[in-house]
């Protein structure tokens, strides 16, 4: 089935939020946190830290899981 | 990698059957097979083997044996136990069933208590415990990601595409040294284990090998093609939280930057694999075939029921060292 008969767009999307989740951005990025430092991506999609709780901002570990009523 | 030690009757006929030269021409009625009485580390051997004709093979065993007859037969009816008995357990599962199957998955994991590895190796596990986890984890770490490929070809566009995206990560992105399986075999060398491929297998509990076997049939098998990705899912969701306690765990006992890099990339990689196994591969699968949704939940439960089983096992291993 092509995307177009499936009913999904032609193009997928390239900053995807995830409910209760992270952001996934595909691409190579550079991200510039508060504190002025810079990271760059390191694969083709990666999940960026939407809770403020990761230990590895600004990208997701998981951490959201462990807050109560995350979903 | 050679054959492993058998483990009863049956393995013992197998292994006798395959260093054999296979006939394409033979005319022998096909080997009845023995049954032990405990034969259930028997079964979970012989179908291990039975399956690694199909990835890497085995040094002592001429590659004809995949497709022959009798192991397709032999492999076929083991897989067809091993899946009755999962089936079995899981009729009597809780399991979610709303219109939401990505909430159900979630809500099957976060309903789900077993015994977490992770969390005692963060906290008190000893090094000696912690190496016999590791040898254990080799039987699956040493080919990551390899069982969920074979689901590849048998996919349409949709879940197929979000897939590789996983799978092309797991592989390193292209680059061999970035490669998952790669990274772990740096981990165990930097920390005196061995590498190869198998070495560890004679000692691997059986539960481990059953986890290993299904994941397999789940690949192999293309009517299971939902249950694979379903398992991929509940794999990755549970992984990220448990890698970074396993990171920690590991410098607590002061084990080399390799093994605990191999933990580390697993923190972010798997926080991406879980939302694009779950949106993008198995919720897409749903609606292009929606008799693959109950599949995905088994799988999914299949992959929680398997690892809390691994772990009572290993819990049972460090209590009687």
């Amino acid at each position: 089935m092509s995307a177009e008969a499936s009913g999904r767009p032609e193009r997928r999307a390239d900053i995807v939020v995830c409910p209760g989740g992270p952001m996934l951005v595909r691409g190579d990025v550079v991200i510039e946190t508060e504190d002025g430092v810079r990271h760059e991506s390191t694969r083709p999609v990666s999940a960026v830290c939407r809770c403020e709780k990761s230990a590895r901002k600004p990208w997701c570990d998981g951490t959201h899981k462990l807050l109560p009523g995350w979903r | 990698m050679l054959l492993p030690q058998a483990r009863g009757a049956l393995s013992a006929a197998l292994l006798d059957l395959l260093r054999r030269d296979p006939d394409p021409d033979r005319t022998a009625p096909a080997p009845v097979w023995p049954v032990s009485a405990d034969s259930s580390a028997d079964e979970a051997l012989s179908l291990w083997v039975l399956q690694e004709l199909h990835y890497r093979g085995f040094d002592d065993v001429d590659d004809r044996w995949e497709w022959d007859p009798t192991t397709i037969a032999l492999r076929g009816r083991l897989e067809r136990a091993l899946e009755g008995r999962l089936r079995e357990r899981y009729a009597v599962a809780d399991v979610p069933r709303s219109d939401d199957l990505v909430d159900d998955v979630q809500t099957m994991i976060e309903q789900h208590d077993g015994p977490s590895l992770a969390k005692h190796v963060q906290q008190h596990a000893s090094r000696e415990q912690t190496e016999t986890l590791l040898r254990q984890r080799t039987v699956y770490h040493l080919k990551e990601a390899d069982p969920t490929t074979w689901v590849v070809p048998r996919l349409g566009a949709g879940p197929k595409a979000a897939l590789l995206e996983v799978q092309f990560d797991e592989y390193g992105n292209g680059d061999p040294g970035r490669l998952h399986h790669a990274l772990f075999e740096r981990g165990l060398v930097a920390s005196g284990l061995s590498a190869t491929y198998g070495d560890y297998v004679d000692e691997a509990l059986p539960e481990v090998l059953e986890q290993n076997t299904t994941l397999s049939m789940f690949g192999l098998q293309r009517r299971l093609r939902g249950a694979a990705l379903g398992h991929l899912a509940a794999f990755e969701a549970t992984s990220s939280i448990p890698s970074r306690q396993l990171a920690q765990g590991l410098r607590r006992l002061g084990f080399p930057e390799e093994m605990t890099a191999y933990y580390d990339e697993h923190v972010e990689a798997d926080a991406v694999h879980e939302q694009v196994a779950l949106r993008d591969v198995c919720l897409v699968l749903a609606k292009d075939e929606p008799d693959q949704a109950e599949l995905v939940r088994f799988g999914a439960w299949a992959c929680l029921d398997l690892e809390c089983r691994t772990a009572e096992a290993v819990l049972g291993l460090w209590a009687a060292a």
